[in-house]
Parts: structure tokens; sequence; C-alpha cells
């Protein structure tokens, strides 16, 4: 699965969690830009993207994500 | 279910009006957010308009030390207490080995210690979990024999919380052992959103503890089962009666009749626990009675079955006739068969019985039956397992009135003795009880714990009083209470009066009159008050006061006890 395939899927899954229609990630979306996106909502996406997936974070993956990018990008690694 | 899943099917639901708020506080030494959300959301599904406090993470002692903490504050009906093994476990370690040996025994002391300041301080009940079960391995599989070690003691600490609950009535266990036992530690548990987020428990596995609670919570407020109906072929035996032919269906040793025996097993269970059994089969009435009389391997027998019905109309009419003999709400029963088709009729016709969606594979009956957790309950009193027999002696009685014309011969026919007296100490459970059950002849519709009626037996300025019945047919035991409290010098205000709807027309209210008119006049008052609110269910005694003589004041009822002349009534006093 590529970076782009990974991102519509997370834009899905934010969609969802976030009850926010109007989301549209991009590489560089973080937190700041989402106003639903707080840090308990932040579990949820996660624990949604884990099974959406079928794969783990490690619990410093989960910590140290800057933005939507890096995510995606550690589930495109992970995939391989 | 996941929370995910939880949250969406949540999420839409609006609460009908004048659902009576519970306000719950959570106290958790772990972070309890999820757990919190997934809470408000079973409340949602299960239409209890709940009100939830949190308290800060990891502030259980000092939120109920503190006389002005917010959880006093929030004035809480429900306190549920939360610790997490996990959170004890470096705790655990700081301690001697001397100290380890008591750390059970210590922890349950202070769980009480805190449980009796929350009694004190806000009168609320109490639900603590118990511990999750963690084997640190550091004694391997001997951690059982090493009573210091952190899984004897966890387990210790688990068995002494039980014994608190079975000692205190304001006391309540939420089993989170028997909820992981079911899904797993693994499942229950995330090391990264522990590590992270101080989160004891998997955000799913919140789900299934807010599960439990609400559980708890409706069972609080009244809304609890009462009654189990059976259909017959392929649901309590395998095949089918009238083709197979009672030689032929599977139960016992036959085929796969364990699965059926087991499920029969159970059911005997919950008879004798006070669960009303009734049947309700497509069958010739005497080949469906063939194996009930004659099978040996028949577990249930026809005394269990309070109300057999089987015929060929539709079953959810069947359902009606015997929701009309029993006499008890639509949703307190509960409807099993195998045949989909038969459960979408009685669904649809009547959407308040609980209809589950049994599996195909007999085997799978019982298990998914008792993870349902069906019959919830808060309290349990030893006349409950005598309830079939009385609704037995009930069918006799309305054969009986048939063969009268005149409600007063037969009324006289009865031979009733009937006692009035104040609450002692033995009642207090079937009190209880009757303030929770009871939805039809329930004037002000108060719930009761069993700690509050035991403080109203207590009090100085309350009164509360039991009626007990029995007639010739055998006896009701205790089917009436009434709490009066003394509004001034003058008045004396019926808060409670409730009365079993088995009861209804044997005069059982001029019998209480008549004593409770003579039992005010000795205490000195003038006027006894009475109050009607209504509520979907109590239609009953809308008109009750003034059916008795009490005239109306804005939205009281008056009684002046001198004007006052007593009923004539059937019902002779008896002694207890």
């Amino acid at each position: 699965m590529n970076f782009e395939e990974v991102i519509s899927q997370f834009n899905e899954i934010f969609i969802d969690v976030l009850e926010n229609d109007d989301i549209v990630l991009e590489r560089e979306t973080t937190a700041k830009d989402i106003e639903e996106w707080d840090s308990l909502n932040h579990i949820q996406l996660v624990v949604e993207i884990e099974r959406h997936f079928k794969l783990r974070f490690t619990s410093s993956e989960i910590q140290s994500f800057k933005n939507v990018g890096e995510m995606c990008d550690a589930i495109v690694a992970k995939l391989q | 279910m996941d929370f995910n899943t939880l949250r969406k099917k949540a999420k839409g639901l609006e609460l009908s009006n004048g659902k009576s708020v519970i306000k719950v506080a959570i106290l958790a030494n772990h972070a309890s957010q999820f757990l919190a959300k997934a809470l408000e959301y079973q409340g949602v599904i299960n239409e209890l308009n709940l009100e939830i406090y949190e308290a800060d993470f990891d502030q259980i002692e000092s939120s109920i030390l503190n006389p002005s903490s917010g959880l006093y504050e929030f004035s809480p009906d429900f306190v549920y207490i939360s610790y997490s093994s996990r959170k004890l476990i470096p705790k655990f370690y700081d301690l001697s080995v001397e100290d380890r040996r008591v750390f059970a025994k210590k922890f349950v002391e202070d769980v009480n210690g805190l449980a009796q300041m929350l009694k004190e301080r806000s009168d609320c009940q109490v639900i603590i979990s118990n511990l999750e079960p963690i084997n640190d391995n550091i004694y391997g599989s001997i951690s059982h024999k090493v009573d210091s070690s952190l899984y004897h003691q966890i387990n210790k600490s688990n068995l002494l919380l039980e014994e608190l609950c079975t000692q205190s009535l304001h006391i309540h266990l939420a089993d989170v052992q028997s909820l992981i036992t079911r899904v797993g530690l693994e499942n229950a548990f995330s090391p990264q959103h522990y590590v992270n987020s101080n989160l004891a428990f998997s955000i799913d596995f919140t789900v299934s503890i807010a599960e439990q609670l609400v559980q708890m919570l409706l069972a609080f407020t009244g809304r609890i089962n009462k009654c189990l109906i059976l259909d017959l072929d392929n649901t309590l035996w395998g095949g089918i009666i009238g083709d197979d032919g009672i030689e032929n269906i599977e139960i016992g040793d036959l085929g796969i009749g364990k699965a059926f025996s087991d499920l029969q097993r159970w059911v005997k269970q919950l008879k004798e626990r006070g669960i009303i059994l009734a049947v309700c089969s497509k069958n010739r009435e005497e080949v469906a009675k063939e194996p009930f009389e004659k099978h040996p391997e028949m577990i249930l027998k026809l005394e269990d079955i309070a109300v057999f019905v089987a015929n060929w109309s539709n079953k959810a009419d069947n359902i009606r006739y015997i929701q009309e003999v029993l006499n008890i709400g639509f949703d307190s029963m509960v409807f099993i068969d195998d045949n989909p088709v038969e459960r979408d009729i009685v669904l649809s016709e009547l959407p308040e019985v609980t209809v589950p969606d049994l599996p195909e594979d007999p085997a799978e009956y019982l298990p998914f039956l008792v993870r349902m957790n069906l019959f919830e309950t808060t309290t349990y009193s030893e006349n409950d397992s005598d309830r079939t027999r009385q609704y037995q002696e009930e069918a006799k009685r309305k054969n009986l009135s048939k063969s009268f014309t005149d409600m007063s011969t037969f009324l006289a026919s009865l031979k009733m003795k009937g006692f009035f007296g104040p609450f002692n100490d033995f009642d207090v459970p079937r009190i209880a009880q009757l303030t929770q059950r009871s939805n039809q002849f329930n004037l002000r519709t108060i719930r009761y714990t069993e700690s509050e009626i035991t403080d109203i037996r207590n009090s100085e300025t309350d009164h509360g009083f039991v009626v007990k019945l029995s007639d010739k047919f055998g006896d009701y035991g205790l089917i009436s209470i009434l709490i009066a409290q003394e509004r001034n010098h003058e008045e004396l205000f019926l808060d409670t009066w409730i009365m079993s709807c088995r009861v209804l027309e044997r005069g059982v209210e001029h019998f209480v009159m008549n004593y409770l008119v003579e039992r005010t006049k000795s205490l000195g008052f003038k006027w006894i008050v009475g109050e009607y609110l209504p509520t979907k269910k109590n239609m009953l005694v809308k008109n009750h006061y003034e059916n008795l003589g009490f005239k109306r004041e804005d939205e009281l009822w008056y009684l002046e006890l001198e004007k006052f002349s007593p009923f004539d009534v059937y019902i002779q006093s008896a002694e207890s």
C-alpha cells in the first residue's frame, strides 16, 4: 500500500472518529489544525487505525508522531 | 463491541423525557476518561439518564476524605471506585515481606473505611470493582503458595472484597475479574496506552465494564426481568415432540441432549431464585405436557411452570395471556425460542419483551444466555423461591372466584388473615425489593435500597409498615408496605404506599386504612396526607386516595382522622 492509499483511508477514519465530515488530511496536518483532535481522541484514532490496518504502533511512536504524514509513513513501512 | 461501535450506536439517540437523573461518580487510580465516555454511551443506549462525575486522576482517597471535594458537591447517587492492580504494584513492591502478607487485609479495610465515610457524608451506594488478576511471575507457578506474592494478595483481596459486600448493604461489587476472564487479560489491557496515558484498561474493554455497571444501575432503578417464557421443541429439548414422540426427543444422553439438559438445569436454578417460568409452545397441550410428566430425564417438571400455554395461536397473543395471568410488565419478561420467525413476531408485536437472538447451535444456547446476564438483581430474599407456588395458588383462587357471583361471599370464603405492623430487620430485603420491583400499585415510585430501609426503620420521624396476608390456599407473605413521614405535629405524609398486584381486590387497602388511621391517631396526628405521582405504569392507583375518602387540595390528598369511619373488611387480624 502506498502513501496516497494510506492517507485516504486515514481520512475516512478521522472523519468517522472525530465526527467531522470536512476533514481533509494532508502530509503536514497536525492536531492543531483539527479542533476535535485532542489527546483523548488521539488515542481513539490510534486504536481505530491499528484495527483498520491490523497492526500495532509502539508506545514511543504514538508519542512522537508530529503530523499525519509521519503516521502514514509508519504504516507504509510496517505493511511492507 | 468495540469502543468506536458503541460510540456510533449511542450517537443520535435521545433520552425520552421524564427519566429521573442518576448521578454516578467515577473514582479511579487510573485514567478513567474512556470509562466515563463508555458509561455515558451505555446509559443512552439503555435509556438511563446518567449524570457522570469524574474525579481527577488517582484521587480516590482525597476525593472521599476531603469533605469539600467536588465529589460531595456533585452529591452522587452511586460512587464507582476502580482500583487497578497495575497501579498498586509499585506500592506493593515497596512493602516489607511482613506487610505484603497483610496487604489484602489492609487494602480491603481501607476500602471499607472509605465506603463508610461515603455513606456518612453522602448517603450513596458504593460500587467497588475487584482487582484484575495479574501474576507478575516472580515466584512462577508457586505464587499461589507464597503468601507474600502479588498474585496471592490480589486473589485474597478479591475474596475479602466479596465478603465485605455480603456484610455491607450499601457496598456492591463490580466483577471486573469475571469480565477479564471472558475476554482475556491481553484484550483488556494495552501496554502502549498504559505507558502513554495511564489507561489501565484498553479502551475497548471499558465498553464491557460500562455494560456491567449499567446492568447494575438498571436493576437498582427497578428495571429487572422477572419471568422467563420458554418455547419447547428444539428449545427445551431436541426434536419435535408431536412428530418424534416422547422416546425420541433429545435430552439427557440421547443425541445432543446434554445441551438441553444443561439449559434446563440452569432454568431450574433461576426458578429456585424466584424467576417465574412460563411455557409458550405451538403444540397440543397434552402432547406438550407429556415429557414434563413422564420423561425420566426432564429436569423441569410441571410444578416448576407457573403458566403453561400450548396451543396453535399466535405466540404474541399467548404472551399477552401470560402477562395477564401474572400481572407483571412486558418489559420484565424474557422469551426464548429457537425459531427466528416466532421471535420476530413477538418482538414486533411486543417490543418491550426481551427476546434473545438465540444462536443456531443448541450447544451455544446456554453460554449465550448466561453471557447476556438477563436476570440482574440487587437484592435476594429467601421467599423469592416461593414465587412459582404463589402464582399457582393464584390460579386456584381464580378458579374459585368464577363459582361465586357475589364478591363479598367470595372474599369471605377465602378466610383471609392479615398482619399490619412496623418494619423489622428480618423483612428489610423484601421491603427494599418491593420498592424496587413494584411499578403498578405504587403511589410515588420511590426506590429504596436495603440500607435506606434500615435507616427508615431506625428513624424517629419516619414510620414504616408492612402488611402480610394469607388465605386458605396459602401464604402470600409480605405484600404491602407503607412509609410515612412526620410533616409537622398534625400531618403524617405517605411517602410510599406499595402493594403487590397479586392481592388486588381483596380489600387489603381497607384493612390497611383501618390500622393506619388507628396507628396515626395513637401517634397524635390529625391528618394523613397522600400524593399520587403518575408514571407510565401506575395508572391503576390514579384514584386510590379518592376511593379511600381522601379530599384533594392542590396536588395532595388529605384525610381528616376524626371523620374516618372504619371500612368493612374480610380479613381477620393475625399476630404475624
